[in-house]
């Protein structure tokens, strides 16, 4: 346990002093989303209704994008082949490496939607239920990507894959997100297939992204 | 205690059980009995696909609702079942890497993605074009389309992923966990897409949604298994393949390295 | 005088990279105080072999016993450093000693030690590629692993350095634990060599 809450505390220190990353993401996030209504016009009514799915994909592709630095650096200066023989096992460094990418990845999202909010007119009530939504569809995007970058960790190229092989996979994230926000009919059973695909994501992940590891080395 | 200056016997590597399937599944004799399978393997299929054309051109009945067009269904049905089928021999064949590291299952693996892929591809052509008469539209976002478009994206994905990696003993390793992961998913995404048609689209044609008479099961069984020997005649031609090709990659390089020498 | 248990022993060990065969037939048995010497050209497979033992590679063939209940019980220091940058001397020793077990001497006594002692708080990215090896070499103090392998260990490194890795190597070996070095040196105290990459 003290292995993965120093590793936790590692990566969360390590972007603090390096500062720029979690910015950049969400000034991706924002750029995103704020770019749409140029591609569909200013109508405000049309924008209000596609609000939610704008913010979630948005969220969605900045998560992608965000992938590749969950091992690279990891992996280029010799610390993922010194975790692999390390006292804590490395499903449990997966999980920290996990948790803290969450933190440093979704919650900037997160605390950064407001301003989207505001940009495509979406009203409070609406906004909260997006926010949470996020909140509960982020770890499973963050475990998907996780494994994604594990898989793709031992190549030199592998930077785009990741999102490649993992959009597919997680698009039922998406459709749910959005579902949670909308028309109340579809929102209470959708946040709860969110929530679920969460948990058995970010529960399965470890095992998974550390076999890839293991794997991917050999 | 051993002298390490003495050369010793090799220890014979990963001794395999020497029972039925070992010997089947061996790279070397899978050569051997796959070759003289394939002419007569091909023969079947050619009169499988004649049969099941001609049922389909003469034999069948025209759809009440559909018309002629409905006939694009025997096509379609058959890749869509294939598109599936498909993954779910990539699905075996990534348990066979992991768990047994068996060598003809990363073969296996590989040779089926760009097939899965084809017959994905031309499920959702066929679909396409029986759907443009029904829908009025090339397209329409229906529960079983999607799901279809998606996993050719997770075909797709998938092989990209074999050919980024310059050691394909290690790519089969990791394509094996991915389409591990891919085979819990798709019915998740399935399941999603199938609540997202439903949620806004309330009443939503699909495609061969009525029921089928017995007169079309058989054309369509015909050309089903049509298809499935096809699929199996060009898994084993790229079988072998992959397998003179590896042979003659390790080859190369045992000539660079004897050169060097 | 009965020899004492061995740490590790090797049997026809084998092991492929890519398609090429790198080594095969490679067996040894390593004992407390036991000093390994590998050598061979570049290429012959030294690294390859050091991680087969670390357990990252797949062996083809052959058995790696260790007569212990449970690995790790090993330590790498090989090319790469392992070192943050952003992080200072302490804190990188500090993190391996947290992840890898607290069970060696104290950060700040391992970097005395290595003769970085006084910069304990400069983060790691002002550090030469010397210095820095030296704090790779730290690590090996924090935690207390009986078989260390070490891949070039003087690589980087003055002639002081070289000297402090044959103290350091030293103390393990009379401590009762094992040394494998990849190396074109001649560390002192060596007990066996094994050469790969010899013709075929």
């Amino acid at each position: 346990m003290s292995g993965l809450l120093t590793i936790l505390g590692r990566d969360l220190r390590l972007a603090a002093r390096t500062g720029g990353d979690a910015l950049t993401l969400v000034l991706f996030f924002v750029m995103a989303g704020a770019i749409m209504p140029f591609a569909i016009g200013p109508d405000r009514v049309l924008l209000q209704k596609l609000a939610p799915g704008i913010i979630w994909l948005a969220a969605f592709l900045s998560m992608l994008l965000g992938l590749d630095r969950l091992f690279r650096a990891d992996e280029d200066d010799g610390t993922l082949l010194l975790f692999r023989h390390a006292g804590t096992p490395l499903e449990a460094i997966v999980a920290a490496k996990l948790m803290a990418h969450w933190l440093l990845t979704a919650v900037p999202l997160l605390i950064a939607s407001p301003l989207l909010a505001i940009l495509l007119s979406m009203d409070t009530a609406v906004w909260g239920r997006t926010a949470l939504a996020l909140l509960v569809g982020t770890p499973a995007l963050t475990a998907f990507g996780t494994i994604g970058a594990a898989v793709t960790v031992s190549l030199r190229r592998g930077g785009l894959l990741a999102p490649v092989l993992i959009l597919p996979l997680s698009i039922p994230v998406l459709i749910f997100g959005v579902a949670s926000v909308g028309a109340p009919e579809g929102s209470s059973a959708a946040i709860l297939f969110l929530a679920a695909i969460s948990l058995v994501s970010v529960a399965f992940c470890p095992f998974a992204a550390a076999l890839a590891l293991r794997l991917g080395s050999e | 205690m051993l002298d390490p200056q003495r050369p010793d016997v090799t220890l014979d590597s990963a001794a395999s059980k020497p029972n039925w399937f070992s010997r089947l599944a061996h790279p070397g004799s899978f050569m051997a009995w796959s070759k003289p399978v394939l002419l007569p393997l091909g023969a079947v299929t050619v009169l499988a696909f004649a049969a099941g054309l001609w049922f389909t051109f003469f034999n069948s009945p025209a759809d009440y609702q559909m018309g002629d067009t409905v006939r694009i269904m025997y096509i379609h049905v058959p890749n869509a079942i294939l598109s599936e089928g498909v993954y779910a021999v990539m699905f075996v064949a990534a348990l066979g890497t992991l768990i047994w590291r068996h060598p003809l299952a990363d073969v296996t693996g590989k040779a089926a993605a760009p097939l899965g892929a084809a017959f994905t591809a031309l499920a959702l052509y066929t679909g396409s074009l029986w759907g443009r008469p029904t829908w009025g539209t090339f397209w329409e976002w229906d529960g079983r389309m999607t799901s279809t478009l998606i996993l050719f994206f997770i075909y797709c994905g998938i092989i990209a992923l074999w050919r980024a990696f310059d050691d394909q003993l290690r790519a089969a390793r990791i394509v094996a966990i991915v389409t591990l992961v891919g085979a819990l998913d798709i019915p998740v995404v399935k399941f999603s897409v199938d609540w997202w048609n439903t949620l806004h689209q309330p009443a939503s044609l699909t495609l061969g949604g009525s029921k089928l008479p017995p007169e079309m099961l058989l054309p369509l069984g015909v050309m089903a298994l049509a298809f499935g020997l096809f699929f199996v005649l060009l898994l084993l031609v790229s079988m072998r393949t992959e397998i003179l090709r590896r042979r003659a990659d390790s080859l190369s390089r045992q000539a660079a390295a004897q050169s060097a020498a | 005088m009965t020899a004492p248990d061995p740490l590790l022993t090797v049997e026809n060990l084998a092991l492929s990279r890519g398609g090429r065969a790198l080594f095969a037939d490679v067996g040894f048995s390593l004992r407390p105080g036991g000093l390994l010497l590998l050598r061979g050209p570049n290429g012959a497979g030294k690294s390859s072999l050091l991680l087969t033992l670390a357990g990252v590679l797949r062996p083809e063939a052959g058995r790696i016993d260790w007569h212990a209940e449970e690995p790790p019980r090993v330590h790498i220091v090989g090319h790469q450093s392992g070192v943050k940058t952003r992080l200072t001397l302490l804190e990188n020793l500090g993190f391996w000693r947290a992840v890898n077990g607290p069970t060696g001497i104290s950060p700040e006594a391992a970097l005395e030690t290595v003769g970085l002692g006084a910069i304990g708080g400069l983060d790691a990215g002002y550090l030469s590629a010397g210095q820095t090896k030296r704090l790779a070499l730290a690590r090996l103090l924090v935690t207390d692993r009986p078989i260390w392998l070490l891949d070039e260990p003087s690589a980087s490194l003055d002639t002081a350095g070289d000297v402090l890795v044959g103290r350091l190597i030293a103390a393990r070996l009379s401590s009762g634990g094992a040394v494998i070095a990849a190396t074109h040196d001649d560390i002192p105290g060596a007990t066996e060599t094994l050469t790969l990459g010899a013709p075929n």
